[in-house]
């Protein structure tokens, strides 16, 4: 009885330092945000301090960080949507027709996964500068579908693998017409899929720096950009960039939480059910 | 299934397949031509010259490139090791019965690494990393070890940069093996507690079976990951101090935007590429494995 009392110990002990682990740099940034700055540069650093909201009202009338938070919100949203309308129809392709050439294309998709953003940033800032296109939103969806669409690929001909053919027969047996069969029935009940397609298009999109470092110069800076931006001069403004950071991280991990069940098959595109 | 024309599936596969055509090939593809020219922005007036093979085999014989190459290697054998041992020990935790409101909590709570933006990873990086007033000198000290230059010293900084990483992925670890531990069957487990008392053996003979494929993708994504590794990085360190903390993927992009040399840069680009392709490949074969055939 002994022996479990101390097993049943360690187990808890262990647990709280796996949550401990998981969670201290996160509340760390928090904290940070919330100390004044005679606080932030305490040496040793204090853990109990009168919290304030100075910085965030700092950054909320910072023109800047306001206009990055927002293109990252254009950014975002419309390469999800982008993602969703050209992936969607390909999912149904890949999960319900056999052609050839079909493994070729699943590993064409599924590498982009693992390309190094580097390898594309080069060309897509040279033929983007001729294109007139560099710091605008337009190259960076672009850029973005590269692991977004990808990502909505996978997650979709999964969820519409799992979808009765016998709907489909008798769909076709009423006379729907194939793309009819496909807005209906399989994009209403594979919504679910769809929907944490949407989740994992829209975090990566959000959390992507270095495209958006090389491609952006002023006018379509992303919040990370700004937020890494802070990082010059002598005294660095610790309030204003942790302030900046959780206004960054908070949304995307909310989302994070509403897909936890679904994040390392979206991590590995489906190495683990 | 009858009745569907040939040309069904590419009507639903002609635009994403024309997109990332677009988005994907068109770029890698130019480039590749401009791995062949000398291609030097800061000195665009005497025009981008094709120059053969010459970028490749400055590159090639590279002492930095192959540095950059080896210091990634490094990085990688020095954080996967600890993520896969922490990863198993935490999904083990995970895996247990009891404490169950705790072992909620705490598997929920690893998804907040994943989802936090790389480059304030590596901007709390730079505070927690402190000389003066960061955290990580307080632990420091609490164990009686006087404070620590991190970021000014290259062996500390290759740590500050390996200790952040190892934070942010541990956790993908940890859940890929507690989706490997589900699929142990109930009653084997069972039986085996009833035979054997020792936890190793159990891991042993009865579990490992089951992490052994999630160990597979863990090693190929990783190391995919690992040569994409830029944000944290440039962020926490911009490679430096001098090139201690240079990973592959940062190096590029000094060359190509910082030294604006793109023709060198495509190059390695292009090599790097390479590698990549072997190992997605790889992946492909060890988790798509009914997909190919």
């Amino acid at each position: 009885m002994k022996q479990r009392t101390l097993t049943r110990l360690l187990h808890v002990l262990g647990l709280a330092a796996a949550l401990a682990f998981a969670l201290f740099p996160f509340y760390w940034m928090v904290s940070s945000s919330l100390k004044n700055q005679v606080d932030l540069l305490a040496s040793p650093p204090v853990w109990l301090f009168k919290p304030t909201l100075a910085h965030y009202a700092d950054i909320f009338s910072d023109e800047r960080v306001i206009k990055g938070v927002f293109n990252s919100l254009i950014v975002a949203t419309c390469t999800t949507i982008a993602a969703l309308l050209l992936g969607t129809p390909a999912a149904y392709a890949l999960a319900r027709f056999e052609f050839r050439g079909k493994g070729d294309l699943w590993f064409w998709f599924i590498s982009n996964r693992m390309i190094s953003p580097i390898v594309l940033a080069l060309p897509v800032y040279l033929l983007a500068q001729s294109l007139r296109l560099l710091d605008t939103h337009a190259v960076l969806v672009l850029m973005y579908l590269t692991f977004t669409l990808p990502i909505a690929v996978w997650i979709c001909t999964d969820q519409f693998r799992s979808i009765p053919a016998d709907l489909e027969q008798a769909a076709r047996l009423e006379g729907a017409s194939q793309f009819g069969i496909f807005w209906r029935i399989y994009l209403p009940l594979g919504l679910p899929g769809v929907a944490v397609s949407a989740i994992f298009s829209f975090i990566f999109s959000w959390n992507e720096l270095l495209y958006a470092l090389v491609l952006t110069r002023r006018d379509a800076n992303t919040a990370p950009v700004v937020a890494t931006s802070f990082m010059t001069g002598y005294e660095l403004p610790w309030g204003r960039i942790m302030a900046t950071s959780t206004v960054i991280v908070l949304p995307v991990t909310i989302f994070a939480l509403l897909v936890s069940r679904h994040m390392v098959r979206g991590l590995t595109m489906g190495a683990t059910k | 299934m009858p009745g569907e024309s040939r040309r069904t599936p590419l009507f639903f596969l002609a635009p994403a397949v024309a997109a990332l055509a677009l988005i994907g090939l068109y770029p890698t593809v130019f480039a590749l031509v401009t791995s062949f020219r000398r291609y030097n922005l800061t000195r665009a007036r005497d025009g981008f010259p094709f120059v053969g093979i010459e970028n490749y085999r400055r590159v090639l014989t590279d002492e930095t490139f192959w540095d950059t190459l080896a210091l990634t290697g490094k990085f990688f054998l020095t954080v996967l090791p600890v993520q896969i041992l922490l990863g198993i020990a935490i999904a083990l935790l995970l895996h247990r019965p009891g404490w169950n409101a705790l072992r909620a909590l705490t598997r929920v709570s690893l998804v907040v690494p994943l989802a936090t933006t790389y480059a304030v990873v590596g901007l709390i990086g730079r505070l927690v990393f402190n000389r003066d007033y960061g955290v990580a000198n307080q632990f420091l000290s609490w164990a009686g070890i006087p404070a620590l230059d991190w970021l000014g010293n290259p062996t500390r900084a290759f740590v500050a940069i390996s200790v952040m990483d190892i934070w942010q992925w541990t956790p993908f670890c940890a859940l890929i093996f507690l989706a490997g531990l589900s699929m142990v069957p109930v009653e084997i487990e069972e039986s085996a507690t009833l035979e054997t008392s020792s936890r190793l053996s159990m891991l042993r003979h009865v579990q490992l079976p089951y992490l052994l494929p999630g160990l597979t993708s863990i090693l190929i994504l990783r190391s995919a990951d690992v040569l994409k590794l830029f944000d944290m990085v440039f962020v926490l360190t911009r490679g430096g101090p001098g090139a201690a903390t240079e990973l592959v993927s940062v190096y590029i992009q000094r060359v190509g935007f910082r030294v604006f040399d793109m023709g060198t840069a495509s190059a390695q680009a292009i090599l790097l590429l390479v590698l990549t392709i072997v190992l997605s490949r790889a992946y492909i074969r060890f988790v798509y494995r009914e997909i190919e055939q």
